[in-house]
């Protein structure tokens, strides 16, 4: 029977909440509320969480990272005014995708390193330094950034980099040539450094 | 701990749009919707972390509500007559005459409606919404549900 509770409580098709959604993250664009807004998007590496604040890019995440995760973390330590809003990546996705295709060597991209502090972000600050399909060991970078006894810092910061990829810690080598670790696995490191050597 | 908004919204979008659509009709519920949920974007960080979201969010979708009947009242000519969207909002045309029910309603059963059967809020918190006491608004609710049955089952077969 078709009851008028029944009818009251339908749910609201997908498509009806898709285009409110949309309506939501224009709204909060325009009113200064969307303090992170993020997309997932694919890559040949996996699925990659973009996320950015007004001021510029602030977190990407590989999918071994927990992409749920991760938006709690900035929730905790940025905002909670989080959006899956993907307008205001457009541009990092476009450029990414230019990277995994090979055409493009550099990142124009505003950053924002308020995920990270300290020395820590003063490495990763330099990692640009090192060019598309050259590579550095922990000790070389921790004589750029001055400080050439920091060689298990410049490992830390690289594993803590908040933006795999772009800010280029995949670079950052063993000083015997073996990989090292890396935020997104050991696959996807030697992935990247292959797509650099073509 | 807060968690993301996007979070909130995944939950809670569905209910709020059910809510806002018993309050105002198909019509201007999805304006109530994006208003509401602006409002709650806004205030999310100094929202409390032991608060019940889903409740913090109707009682914004009712003001928001009452912020829409207002302006309707001064301004009664334009929805008189709802133009024929319904297909749209995922709700049948044979269901139109119980939207006209629920608009027929009195002002504290339409929202007792919307708030204990839509939105599964205890009668303690709707009273606090809608005035009176919890027993008030279990009878308002009651009552409205009494009423819509009458016209919706006796337009449509049983």
């Amino acid at each position: 029977m078709n009851d008028a509770l029944d009818v009251l409580g339908s749910p609201a098709d997908a498509e009806t909440l898709s285009r409110l959604h949309r309506n939501l993250e224009r709204h909060a664009e325009q009113d200064g509320l969307l303090d992170v807004a993020y997309t997932v998007v694919d890559s040949p590496v996996g699925r990659l969480l973009l996320a950015a604040t007004a001021r510029g890019l602030v977190r990407v995440a590989y999918a071994t990272e927990g992409h749920d995760g991760v938006l709690e973390t900035i929730a905790q330590r940025l905002s909670p005014r989080i959006l899956r809003a993907p307008k205001r990546l457009d541009t990092t996705a476009r450029e990414l995708d230019e990277y995994f295709a090979g055409r493009r060597r550099t990142f124009d991209l505003p950053l924002d390193l308020s995920l990270s502090h300290g020395f820590r972000q003063l490495v990763q600050r330099h990692l640009p330094e090192i060019g598309y399909g050259q590579t550095r060991s922990y000790r070389e970078v921790a004589e750029l950034v001055g400080n050439p006894n920091a060689v298990r810092a410049v490992g830390t910061a690289c594993a803590t980099n908040p933006l795999p990829v772009v800010v280029p810690c995949h670079r950052v080598l063993r000083a015997d040539g073996t990989l090292g670790g890396y935020v997104g696995g050991a696959e996807a490191k030697a992935a990247l450094l292959h797509l650099e050597a073509a | 701990m807060k968690t993301p908004f996007e979070n909130v919204v995944a939950e809670h979008a569905g209910t709020v749009l059910r809510v806002c659509r018993v309050l105002l009709g198909p019509h201007d519920a999805e304006d109530a919707w994006s208003e509401t949920f602006v409002s709650a974007l806004r205030a999310f960080p100094d929202l409390p972390d032991t608060a019940n979201v889903q409740a913090w969010l109707v009682t914004i979708a009712h003001r928001k509500a009452i912020d829409v009947l207002r302006a309707r009242s001064r301004q009664p000519l334009p929805v008189e007559r709802l133009p024929e969207t319904p297909s749209d909002l995922g709700v049948p045309d044979v269901d139109h005459d119980l939207w006209q029910a629920v608009r027929d309603l009195p002002d504290k059963q339409r929202q007792a409606v919307a708030y204990h059967h839509v939105a599964g809020l205890p009668y303690a918190e709707i009273a606090k919404l809608i005035g009176g006491s919890a027993d008030a608004a279990r009878r308002a609710a009651a009552d409205g549900i009494k009423n819509l049955r009458k016209t919706y089952l006796s337009g449509a077969t049983s």
